[in-house]
């Protein structure tokens, strides 16, 4: 009965989309209010709808309803709860679900924070969600609806695969997806300004802060995803250049694009055209990431062939997302114009630099990831493209790009003097080089791209430090203090998220040149040492889990004598699946991490052993989210709140459905 | 200069840098392309020497030896029509098993053996990876079916 009421709700959900998709924007276009003022209902019943459906999905797996395909699919009776509620999003169906409920989210946010918006603006950005809404409700209800009925019922389920059964999979996905579908906001922003033909310095004032949020969200799900393939696949790499992570790269890296180009266009009204362009390629991106992960199509191709109406369906909502948004970019862009001009030395020409970079390594990732799936789909052979590839485009592009990042914010728009940029970041650019190139000798080994990392990472630091200073000197304050404290959050934000940067370079470049792995045979009672660290074998030992049986091994960890941690990986095998699982075990720290795995049982008590020795790797996640609290901070700036607070007060009346909806 | 040169400039600028991005990336691109042959392929000669690639097929059931050292596995890697000996050093994924879908890649050994970098066997236990379902498929295809291998039909392997 719960399954077929999650099911109503969705065909609900899909009519409400109909509306609001199509009269709020027809009713922009012709003036009328009343059609223009049906989106703020239409989207918060949608939100309504869409959660009870989720709701009734999540109830289903919590009861172990084996009736309905998807849960027999992906769930066992034997699963603990926590995972799985996390199995709402173990497969397609769900994840889709998961999309939209969190599109028909961030739909409610607007309604919520946009009581400030012209009412045609408003109206056209709901209408557009509806749409895009409109589009995956559709697809699940045709060809994957999470909710089929598995008659008669299974006796017991399938299980999840245990590679997700683990906390990562309850935070990793909705992270990203809150990402992901946070770029439809900035996406439906665009549309509905090129459908309005007015995109002034206000669209960009307000989009900003919906990009810079759902940014945030990306950088941590992105994070998090990294750090879960760290501990879970059990060879300890945090970036494997896989179809999957590119996939929520792109979108990354487009939308860092976009929120500079979006400065831009907030202070400078220049980039309009460009700005648009992003955020259609952001969203466009996050759409392509989706599907390229849940349709099937990367394990293979030919999964299209079995079932071919969602392959269709697929290429066909991408085909009029991505086409029909980039023809009204065609159409309406010209009129847009291009804003303020500038200097070839000039902080805009810095961000545009900073934007073509970016674009181009989105481009090159793009190209690593799609160009095998065209080989294969049209019968050209199989090739894949290794990791090699995205190092060698990398470095060479983030260097430049990084380069400017230090001397971008220090840069004055329109036209910037560059003998006074030098005279300002020279010591920052000598302190720099020189502790680049000591501080390999001091670590004891020396590469050029060891140097190079190092050199990237203190440039950051002590540009952002020349520009602090540069800009308390303009500020009379009694004391350092309150002049720092006089900055805007907007701008420390900004600091932030760059030192992000910095500290996550020194992670990669410290693991890169640093890190020590052994895989080797140790008997029980062995002992092996690696960065300084010696590491006992004292045998292993079988546990039980709620739906696996392990072996699980101890290893004491001493330095010098002196006793650090015992550890304790585990090989698992799961029954119903009967599919073996390695669980790595990992002594974190500031400067380091131990990392110990189990490989296979050799003959009397004896295993095959990884023992990694990775210094600084926890910087890699660490630099990804203090970009996000810098991003957060940005967010928190008085110009915003102060822009919400006043438009609030003026417009009182526009509260009162607001709180009826919320009751 | 006047408005007129900087604008022309700048696009100069941005189509010299875009042109070094992209030449960049196409070189990077050309030499890191890892193909994939089938153990058919590899035996008729069609792999290249001396640089990497990769092979995937069925392990062979009892061909997985151990050395001493507890790392170093041989196996056998086959289409069901011919045969590829494969090292490698190191342990090895969850998921590989004798009798199972495996990809390896590495570079062929001047005595024919496939001296393997890594091996890939991701994903769950019914998984087959494309590669070696369809090398299956393509040697049924030709129809030599040899006597010392597995009978398994491809639609039945197929995910």
């Amino acid at each position: 009965m719960i399954p077929e009421v999650g099911h109503f709700a969705l065909i609900l959900a899909l009519c409400v989309a109909l509306v609001q998709g199509i009269l709020p924007i027809y009713g922009a276009a012709a003036g009328s209010p009343v059609l223009m003022s049906m989106a703020k209902p239409a989207a918060r019943a949608q939100f309504l709808l869409v959660l009870i459906a989720f709701c009734c999905l999540g109830y289903a797996f919590a009861q172990k309803d084996f009736s309905v395909l998807y849960v027999a699919a992906n769930a066992n009776s034997k699963l603990p709860l926590h995972y799985r509620l996390a199995a709402i999003w173990g497969a397609h169906e769900g994840s889709l679900l998961l999309w939209t409920f969190i599109l028909t989210l961030w739909m409610f946010a607007v309604t919520l924070f946009s009581t400030h918006l012209p009412e045609a603006m408003r109206a056209r950005i709901l209408g557009v969600m509806g749409l895009v809404s409109l589009g995956f409700l559709l697809f699940m209800l045709t060809v994957s609806n999470p909710f089929e009925r598995l008659i008669p019922a299974a006796p017991d389920g399938r299980d999840l695969n245990p590679l997700l059964q683990d906390p990562g999979m309850v935070m990793h996905p909705p992270m990203l997806y809150m990402g992901y579908v946070g770029f439809s906001v900035a996406f439906a922003f665009a549309i509905a300004a090129l459908l309005g033909g007015n995109l002034d310095a206000a669209w960009a004032r307000w989009s900003r802060p919906w990009t810079t949020v759902a940014w945030c969200f990306l950088t941590v799900g992105i994070a998090l995803g990294s750090g879960w393939a760290y501990y879970e696949l059990g060879w300890g790499g945090w970036w494997f250049w896989d179809p999957v992570e590119n996939a929520s790269f792109m979108p990354w890296l487009a939308g860092t694009a976009l929120m500079h180009s979006l400065a831009v266009t907030d202070k400078r009204g220049g980039f309009k055209v460009w700005t648009v362009l992003l955020a259609i390629m952001a969203f466009s991106l996050s759409l392509l990431g989706t599907f390229l992960v849940r349709s099937g199509v990367l394990t293979s191709v030919h999964a299209f062939a079995t079932d071919p109406k969602r392959g269709l369906f697929i290429l066909a909502f991408l085909a009029i997302v991505i086409g029909g948004s980039l023809l009204l970019y065609a159409w309406r862009a010209p009129r847009v114009g291009l804003g303020g001009g500038f200097d070839l030395v000039s902080r805009e020409s810095m961000l545009l630099a900073n934007n073509v970079l970016l674009v181009v390594a989105m481009a090159s990732v793009l190209l690593g990831t799609l160009y095998p799936l065209f080989l294969d789909a049209l019968g050209l052979g199989k090739i894949s493209v290794g990791p090699p590839y995205f190092d060698t485009v990398f470095v060479p592009l983030m260097t430049p790009a990084i380069f400017l990042m230090g001397i971008g914010p220090l840069a004055q728009w329109k036209k910037a003097s560059l003998p006074a940029l030098a005279m300002q970041l020279r010591w920052a650019f000598g302190v720099s080089v020189g502790t680049a190139l000591l501080l390999p000798f001091v670590l004891g080994k020396w590469t050029p791209l060891l140097s190079l990392g190092l050199l990237l990472s203190l440039w950051i630091v002590t540009t952002t430090v020349a520009h602090i200073r540069e800009r308390v000197s303009h500020l009379v304050g009694n004391s350092l203090l309150s002049c720092l404290a006089a900055l805007p959050r907007a701008y420390w934000g900004m600091v932030l998220a760059h030192c992000g940067i910095a500290v996550f370079i020194v992670g990669v470049t410290m693991v890169k040149g640093f890190e020590v792995e052994q895989d080797l045979r140790m008997n029980v009672g062995e002992t092996a040492t690696i960065g300084g660290y010696t590491f006992r074998f004292d045998g292993a030992q079988e546990v039980k889990g709620p739906n696996y049986i392990a072996a699980r091994g101890i290893f004491n960890v001493t330095k010098e004598g002196r006793e650090v941690t015992m550890m304790y990986p585990e090989k698992r095998l799961y029954a119903v699946q009967n599919q073996a699982m390695t669980e790595a075990a990992i002594d974190s720290g500031l400067l380091r991490d131990l990392y110990v795995s189990l490989g296979e049982p050799l003959e009397d008590g004896a295993w095959s052993v990884r023992l990694y020795h990775k210094p600084f790797i926890d910087w890699i996640w660490g630099g990804c989210l203090i970009m996000a609290l810098g991003g957060l901070l940005a967010v928190s700036d008085r110009r915003y709140r102060l822009a919400w607070r006043r438009e609030r007060a003026e417009a009182p009346e526009a509260l009162q459905p607001l709180e009826k909806g919320a009751a | 200069m006047t408005p007129r040169q900087k604008r022309f400039s700048m696009i100069g600028l941005g189509l010299v840098a875009l042109g070094i991005a992209s030449a960049l990336v196409l070189n990077a691109f050309n030499s890191n392309l890892v193909f994939f042959f089938t153990p058919t392929q590899i035996e008729n000669g069609e792999a290249p020497k001396g640089r990497s690639f990769r092979i995937g097929g069925l392990v062979e059931a009892g061909t997985l030896k151990r050395e001493g050292d507890g790392l170093t596995v041989h196996f056998v890697v086959t289409d069901t029509v011919k045969r590829i000996p494969v090292t490698y050093k190191g342990i090895l994924p969850d998921l590989f098993k004798e009798g199972k879908g495996a990809v390896a890649q590495g570079q062929l050994g001047t005595d024919g053996t496939f001296v393997a970098s890594e091996v890939l066997a991701k994903h769950d236990e019914n998984y087959m990876p494309p590669e070696v379902a369809e090398a299956i498929a393509k040697a049924k295809k030709s129809g030599a079916q040899s006597s010392n291998t597995l009978t398994m039909s491809p639609e039945r392997i197929k995910p």
